[in-house]
Protein backbone atom coordinates (compact mmCIF):
# COMPACT_ATOMS: atom_id res chain seq x y z
CA UNK A 1 0.00 0.00 0.00
CA UNK A 2 1.38 3.36 -1.03
CA UNK A 3 1.82 6.06 1.60
CA UNK A 4 -0.75 8.84 1.91
CA UNK A 5 1.79 11.32 0.53
CA UNK A 6 2.47 9.36 -2.62
CA UNK A 7 -1.25 8.80 -3.16
CA UNK A 8 -1.76 12.56 -3.05
CA UNK A 9 1.09 13.18 -5.47
CA UNK A 10 -0.40 10.57 -7.80
CA UNK A 11 -3.70 12.40 -7.55
CA UNK A 12 -2.11 15.67 -8.68
CA UNK A 13 -0.14 13.95 -11.43
CA UNK A 14 -3.33 12.53 -12.93
CA UNK A 15 -5.43 15.66 -12.33
CA UNK A 16 -2.83 17.94 -13.95
CA UNK A 17 -2.23 15.44 -16.74
CA UNK A 18 -5.93 15.41 -17.64
CA UNK A 19 -6.18 19.21 -17.38
CA UNK A 20 -3.16 20.00 -19.53
CA UNK A 21 -3.96 17.35 -22.13
CA UNK A 22 -7.53 18.61 -22.30
CA UNK A 23 -6.23 22.08 -23.11
CA UNK A 24 -3.94 20.73 -25.82
CA UNK A 25 -6.83 18.87 -27.48
CA UNK A 26 -9.00 21.97 -27.29
CA UNK A 27 -6.41 23.72 -29.48
CA UNK A 28 -7.62 21.52 -32.36
CA UNK A 29 -11.10 23.05 -32.24
CA UNK A 30 -12.09 24.41 -35.67
CA UNK A 31 -8.99 23.01 -37.38
CA UNK A 32 -9.11 19.22 -37.04
CA UNK A 33 -8.74 17.25 -40.30
CA UNK A 34 -12.52 16.75 -40.59
CA UNK A 35 -15.60 18.21 -38.94
CA UNK A 36 -16.39 14.84 -37.38
CA UNK A 37 -12.88 14.63 -35.90
CA UNK A 38 -13.19 18.17 -34.62
CA UNK A 39 -16.18 17.09 -32.54
CA UNK A 40 -14.48 13.84 -31.48
CA UNK A 41 -11.41 15.67 -30.15
CA UNK A 42 -13.65 18.19 -28.43
CA UNK A 43 -15.60 15.40 -26.73
CA UNK A 44 -12.39 13.81 -25.48
CA UNK A 45 -11.06 17.16 -24.26
CA UNK A 46 -14.25 17.72 -22.27
CA UNK A 47 -14.13 14.22 -20.78
CA UNK A 48 -10.55 14.87 -19.64
CA UNK A 49 -11.55 18.24 -18.21
CA UNK A 50 -14.32 16.58 -16.21
CA UNK A 51 -11.90 14.00 -14.86
CA UNK A 52 -9.40 16.74 -13.93
CA UNK A 53 -12.13 18.69 -12.14
CA UNK A 54 -13.26 15.69 -10.13
CA UNK A 55 -9.74 15.17 -8.82
CA UNK A 56 -8.82 18.86 -8.42
CA UNK A 57 -11.95 19.58 -6.39
CA UNK A 58 -11.04 16.72 -4.12
CA UNK A 59 -7.42 17.82 -3.87
CA UNK A 60 -8.42 21.44 -3.25
CA UNK A 61 -10.84 20.56 -0.46
CA UNK A 62 -8.00 19.13 1.62
CA UNK A 63 -6.02 22.36 1.12
CA UNK A 64 -8.98 24.61 1.93
CA UNK A 65 -8.90 26.14 -1.55
CA UNK A 66 -10.82 25.48 -4.78
CA UNK A 67 -10.30 23.94 -8.21
CA UNK A 68 -9.97 27.30 -9.97
CA UNK A 69 -7.15 28.38 -7.66
CA UNK A 70 -5.29 25.19 -8.49
CA UNK A 71 -5.96 25.31 -12.22
CA UNK A 72 -5.47 29.02 -12.84
CA UNK A 73 -3.19 30.38 -10.13
CA UNK A 74 -0.38 27.88 -9.87
CA UNK A 75 2.93 28.43 -11.64
CA UNK A 76 4.37 25.91 -14.12
CA UNK A 77 6.78 24.54 -11.49
CA UNK A 78 3.79 23.59 -9.33
CA UNK A 79 2.18 21.43 -12.01
CA UNK A 80 2.78 17.69 -11.81
CA UNK A 81 1.39 16.53 -15.17
CA UNK A 82 3.54 14.06 -17.12
CA UNK A 83 5.66 15.94 -19.67
CA UNK A 84 3.94 13.92 -22.40
CA UNK A 85 0.66 15.79 -21.79
CA UNK A 86 2.12 19.27 -22.28
CA UNK A 87 3.95 18.62 -25.57
CA UNK A 88 2.59 20.59 -28.54
CA UNK A 89 0.04 19.02 -30.88
CA UNK A 90 2.30 18.81 -33.93
CA UNK A 91 0.53 17.21 -36.87
CA UNK A 92 -2.49 14.93 -36.50
CA UNK A 93 -0.33 11.79 -36.29
CA UNK A 94 1.66 13.40 -33.48
CA UNK A 95 -1.54 14.22 -31.58
CA UNK A 96 -2.86 10.69 -32.03
CA UNK A 97 0.35 9.03 -30.81
CA UNK A 98 0.49 11.35 -27.78
CA UNK A 99 -3.16 10.59 -27.11
CA UNK A 100 -2.65 6.83 -27.36
CA UNK A 101 0.27 7.01 -24.92
CA UNK A 102 -1.81 9.09 -22.50
CA UNK A 103 -4.97 6.99 -22.92
CA UNK A 104 -3.00 3.82 -22.13
CA UNK A 105 -1.57 5.49 -19.02
CA UNK A 106 -5.01 6.60 -17.82
CA UNK A 107 -6.49 3.21 -18.69
CA UNK A 108 -4.22 1.67 -16.08
CA UNK A 109 -4.74 4.50 -13.58
CA UNK A 110 -8.53 4.36 -13.67
CA UNK A 111 -8.65 0.59 -13.42
CA UNK A 112 -6.28 0.71 -10.43
CA UNK A 113 -8.36 3.39 -8.78
CA UNK A 114 -11.59 1.40 -9.08
CA UNK A 115 -10.40 -0.18 -5.83
CA UNK A 116 -8.95 2.98 -4.24
CA UNK A 117 -9.51 3.47 -0.50
CA UNK A 118 -10.76 6.99 -1.13
CA UNK A 119 -14.44 6.91 -2.16
CA UNK A 120 -14.20 10.16 -4.16
CA UNK A 121 -11.27 8.88 -6.18
CA UNK A 122 -13.17 5.64 -6.73
CA UNK A 123 -16.17 7.62 -7.94
CA UNK A 124 -14.11 9.59 -10.46
CA UNK A 125 -12.53 6.36 -11.67
CA UNK A 126 -15.88 4.61 -12.13
CA UNK A 127 -17.06 7.34 -14.48
CA UNK A 128 -13.68 7.74 -16.18
CA UNK A 129 -13.22 4.04 -16.99
CA UNK A 130 -16.03 4.16 -19.55
CA UNK A 131 -14.90 7.47 -21.04
CA UNK A 132 -11.32 6.25 -21.28
CA UNK A 133 -12.39 3.03 -23.00
CA UNK A 134 -13.79 5.11 -25.82
CA UNK A 135 -10.74 7.40 -25.94
CA UNK A 136 -8.50 4.39 -26.22
CA UNK A 137 -10.63 2.95 -28.99
CA UNK A 138 -10.48 6.27 -30.85
CA UNK A 139 -6.70 6.72 -30.57
CA UNK A 140 -5.97 3.03 -31.28
CA UNK A 141 -8.10 2.87 -34.40
CA UNK A 142 -6.55 6.09 -35.71
CA UNK A 143 -3.04 4.85 -34.99
CA UNK A 144 -3.71 1.69 -36.98
CA UNK A 145 -5.18 3.68 -39.89
CA UNK A 146 -2.24 6.09 -39.92
CA UNK A 147 0.54 3.55 -39.33
CA UNK A 148 -0.85 1.07 -41.84
CA UNK A 149 -2.19 3.76 -44.18
CA UNK A 150 -0.39 5.73 -46.89
CA UNK A 151 3.37 6.26 -47.15
CA UNK A 152 2.84 9.81 -45.94
CA UNK A 153 0.73 8.88 -42.91
CA UNK A 154 3.14 6.09 -42.00
CA UNK A 155 6.14 8.44 -42.25
CA UNK A 156 4.47 10.97 -39.98
CA UNK A 157 3.35 8.32 -37.48
CA UNK A 158 6.84 6.81 -37.26
CA UNK A 159 8.26 10.29 -36.67
CA UNK A 160 5.72 10.89 -33.90
CA UNK A 161 6.48 7.58 -32.14
CA UNK A 162 10.21 8.40 -32.35
CA UNK A 163 9.65 11.87 -30.92
CA UNK A 164 7.32 10.81 -28.10
CA UNK A 165 8.85 7.49 -27.01
CA UNK A 166 11.40 9.30 -24.77
CA UNK A 167 8.50 10.87 -22.86
CA UNK A 168 6.93 7.56 -21.82
CA UNK A 169 9.01 7.27 -18.62
CA UNK A 170 6.46 8.83 -16.29
CA UNK A 171 3.51 6.86 -17.63
CA UNK A 172 4.95 3.53 -18.78
CA UNK A 173 4.26 0.61 -16.47
CA UNK A 174 4.17 -3.03 -17.54
CA UNK A 175 0.43 -2.52 -18.03
CA UNK A 176 1.13 0.46 -20.27
CA UNK A 177 3.32 -1.58 -22.62
CA UNK A 178 0.65 -4.30 -22.65
CA UNK A 179 -1.81 -1.77 -24.06
CA UNK A 180 0.57 0.04 -26.44
CA UNK A 181 2.48 -2.80 -28.05
CA UNK A 182 -0.43 -4.71 -29.66
CA UNK A 183 -1.64 -1.44 -31.21
CA UNK A 184 1.79 -0.68 -32.66
CA UNK A 185 1.96 -4.24 -34.02
CA UNK A 186 -1.48 -3.94 -35.63
CA UNK A 187 -0.35 -0.64 -37.13
CA UNK A 188 2.63 -2.55 -38.61
CA UNK A 189 5.03 -0.21 -36.79
CA UNK A 190 8.30 -1.42 -35.23
CA UNK A 191 8.27 -1.78 -31.43
CA UNK A 192 10.72 0.66 -29.85
CA UNK A 193 12.76 -0.92 -27.04
CA UNK A 194 11.26 -0.78 -23.55
CA UNK A 195 14.67 0.03 -22.06
CA UNK A 196 15.44 2.99 -24.35
CA UNK A 197 16.38 6.27 -22.68
CA UNK A 198 13.59 8.42 -21.31
CA UNK A 199 13.23 12.00 -20.12
CA UNK A 200 13.24 12.73 -16.41
CA UNK A 201 9.90 13.25 -14.71
CA UNK A 202 8.05 16.38 -13.71
CA UNK A 203 7.78 15.16 -10.10
CA UNK A 204 10.17 17.88 -8.88
CA UNK A 205 8.52 20.62 -10.93
CA UNK A 206 10.82 20.38 -13.94
CA UNK A 207 8.94 20.85 -17.23
CA UNK A 208 9.55 21.42 -20.91
CA UNK A 209 9.45 25.03 -22.12
CA UNK A 210 6.04 24.34 -23.63
CA UNK A 211 4.05 24.28 -20.38
CA UNK A 212 4.62 27.97 -19.60
CA UNK A 213 3.10 29.06 -22.91
CA UNK A 214 0.19 26.67 -22.50
CA UNK A 215 -0.59 27.98 -19.01
CA UNK A 216 -0.17 31.59 -20.12
CA UNK A 217 -3.08 31.07 -22.50
CA UNK A 218 -5.13 28.79 -20.26
CA UNK A 219 -4.80 31.01 -17.19
CA UNK A 220 -4.94 34.48 -18.77
CA UNK A 221 -8.69 35.02 -18.48
CA UNK A 222 -8.93 33.94 -14.84
CA UNK A 223 -5.91 36.07 -13.94
CA UNK A 224 -7.22 39.15 -15.77
CA UNK A 225 -10.60 38.85 -14.05
CA UNK A 226 -10.03 37.14 -10.69
CA UNK A 227 -13.17 35.71 -9.22
CA UNK A 228 -15.21 36.27 -12.40
CA UNK A 229 -17.94 33.77 -13.13
CA UNK A 230 -19.81 33.07 -16.34
CA UNK B 1 -7.01 21.10 -44.50
CA UNK B 2 -4.27 19.09 -46.15
CA UNK B 3 -4.29 15.83 -48.14
CA UNK B 4 -7.52 14.27 -49.31
CA UNK B 5 -10.46 16.55 -48.57
CA UNK B 6 -13.09 15.02 -46.34
CA UNK B 7 -15.63 15.67 -49.06
CA UNK B 8 -14.09 12.73 -50.92
CA UNK B 9 -14.77 10.34 -48.05
CA UNK B 10 -17.98 8.36 -48.48
CA UNK B 11 -21.12 9.77 -46.91
CA UNK B 12 -23.11 7.71 -44.37
CA UNK B 13 -26.66 8.30 -43.14
CA UNK B 14 -27.04 8.09 -39.36
CA UNK B 15 -30.00 6.66 -37.47
CA UNK B 16 -30.24 6.93 -33.68
CA UNK B 17 -32.54 5.07 -31.30
CA UNK B 18 -33.35 7.46 -28.49
CA UNK B 19 -34.55 4.82 -26.00
CA UNK B 20 -35.08 1.10 -25.86
CA UNK B 21 -38.44 0.33 -27.43
CA UNK B 22 -38.38 3.21 -29.89
CA UNK B 23 -37.36 2.86 -33.51
CA UNK B 24 -34.16 4.26 -35.00
CA UNK B 25 -34.77 7.68 -36.52
CA UNK B 26 -32.72 9.46 -39.16
CA UNK B 27 -30.72 12.31 -37.60
CA UNK B 28 -28.20 13.33 -40.27
CA UNK B 29 -25.04 12.16 -41.96
CA UNK B 30 -21.28 11.85 -41.45
CA UNK B 31 -18.25 11.33 -43.65
CA UNK B 32 -16.10 8.28 -42.90
CA UNK B 33 -13.75 5.95 -44.75
CA UNK B 34 -15.40 2.77 -43.49
CA UNK B 35 -18.23 1.42 -41.35
CA UNK B 36 -16.24 1.35 -38.13
CA UNK B 37 -15.24 5.00 -38.43
CA UNK B 38 -18.78 5.90 -39.45
CA UNK B 39 -20.18 4.42 -36.22
CA UNK B 40 -17.58 6.26 -34.14
CA UNK B 41 -18.15 9.56 -35.93
CA UNK B 42 -21.92 9.15 -35.59
CA UNK B 43 -21.48 8.51 -31.88
CA UNK B 44 -19.30 11.60 -31.52
CA UNK B 45 -21.45 13.94 -33.57
CA UNK B 46 -25.01 12.81 -32.80
CA UNK B 47 -25.08 11.28 -29.30
CA UNK B 48 -22.93 13.66 -27.27
CA UNK B 49 -25.86 15.01 -25.28
CA UNK B 50 -27.35 11.66 -24.36
CA UNK B 51 -29.57 11.43 -27.44
CA UNK B 52 -29.32 7.71 -27.96
CA UNK B 53 -28.74 4.14 -26.90
CA UNK B 54 -28.03 2.69 -30.34
CA UNK B 55 -26.69 3.93 -33.66
CA UNK B 56 -27.10 2.64 -37.21
CA UNK B 57 -25.08 3.89 -40.15
CA UNK B 58 -25.91 3.15 -43.78
CA UNK B 59 -23.87 4.16 -46.84
CA UNK B 60 -25.80 7.05 -48.36
CA UNK B 61 -25.26 5.54 -51.80
CA UNK B 62 -27.30 2.52 -50.66
CA UNK B 63 -30.38 4.61 -49.96
CA UNK B 64 -32.85 4.49 -52.83
CA UNK B 65 -35.09 7.54 -52.80
CA UNK B 66 -38.30 8.36 -54.55
CA UNK B 67 -38.06 10.95 -57.28
CA UNK B 68 -39.42 14.34 -56.14
CA UNK B 69 -40.91 14.74 -59.64
CA UNK B 70 -43.15 11.72 -58.92
CA UNK B 71 -44.61 13.32 -55.82
CA UNK B 72 -48.03 13.95 -57.33
CA UNK B 73 -48.69 10.41 -58.49
CA UNK B 74 -47.08 8.74 -55.49
CA UNK B 75 -48.47 10.70 -52.58
CA UNK B 76 -51.32 13.00 -53.54
CA UNK B 77 -53.88 10.20 -54.15
CA UNK B 78 -53.70 9.30 -50.44
CA UNK B 79 -54.80 12.75 -49.32
CA UNK B 80 -58.57 12.31 -49.94
CA UNK B 81 -58.98 8.74 -48.68
CA UNK B 82 -60.03 9.32 -45.11
CA UNK B 83 -61.41 5.76 -44.87
CA UNK B 84 -57.82 4.51 -44.69
CA UNK B 85 -57.40 6.12 -41.27
CA UNK B 86 -58.43 3.95 -38.32
CA UNK B 87 -60.87 6.55 -37.02
CA UNK B 88 -64.19 4.84 -37.81
CA UNK B 89 -64.37 2.56 -34.80
CA UNK B 90 -64.00 2.86 -31.04
CA UNK B 91 -60.84 1.50 -29.45
CA UNK B 92 -61.60 -0.39 -26.22
CA UNK B 93 -60.00 1.22 -23.16
CA UNK B 94 -58.02 -1.90 -22.41
CA UNK B 95 -56.05 -1.70 -25.63
CA UNK B 96 -54.00 1.28 -24.54
CA UNK B 97 -51.87 3.21 -26.98
CA UNK B 98 -51.51 1.96 -30.51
Amino acid sequence: MASATSERSDLLKVADGCLVLSHRLSEWMSKAPTMEEDVALGNIALDLLGQARGLLQHFAAALDTDEDQLAYFREPQEFRNPLLCELPNGDFAHTIVRQLFADAWLHNVWHDWLSADDATVRGVAEKAVKENAYHLRHSSSWLVRLGDGTDESRRRTLAAVDALWPYRGEVATAGWYDVIEPVLVEATLPLPPRDAWTQRSSADGWHTEHLGYLLAEMQSLARAHPGASW
Amino acid sequence: MTGTPASQWPLWEVFVRARNGLHHAHVGSVHAVDAEMAVENARDVYTRRGEGVSVWVVPSAQIVASDPADKDELFDPALDKVYRHPTFYEIPDGVGNI
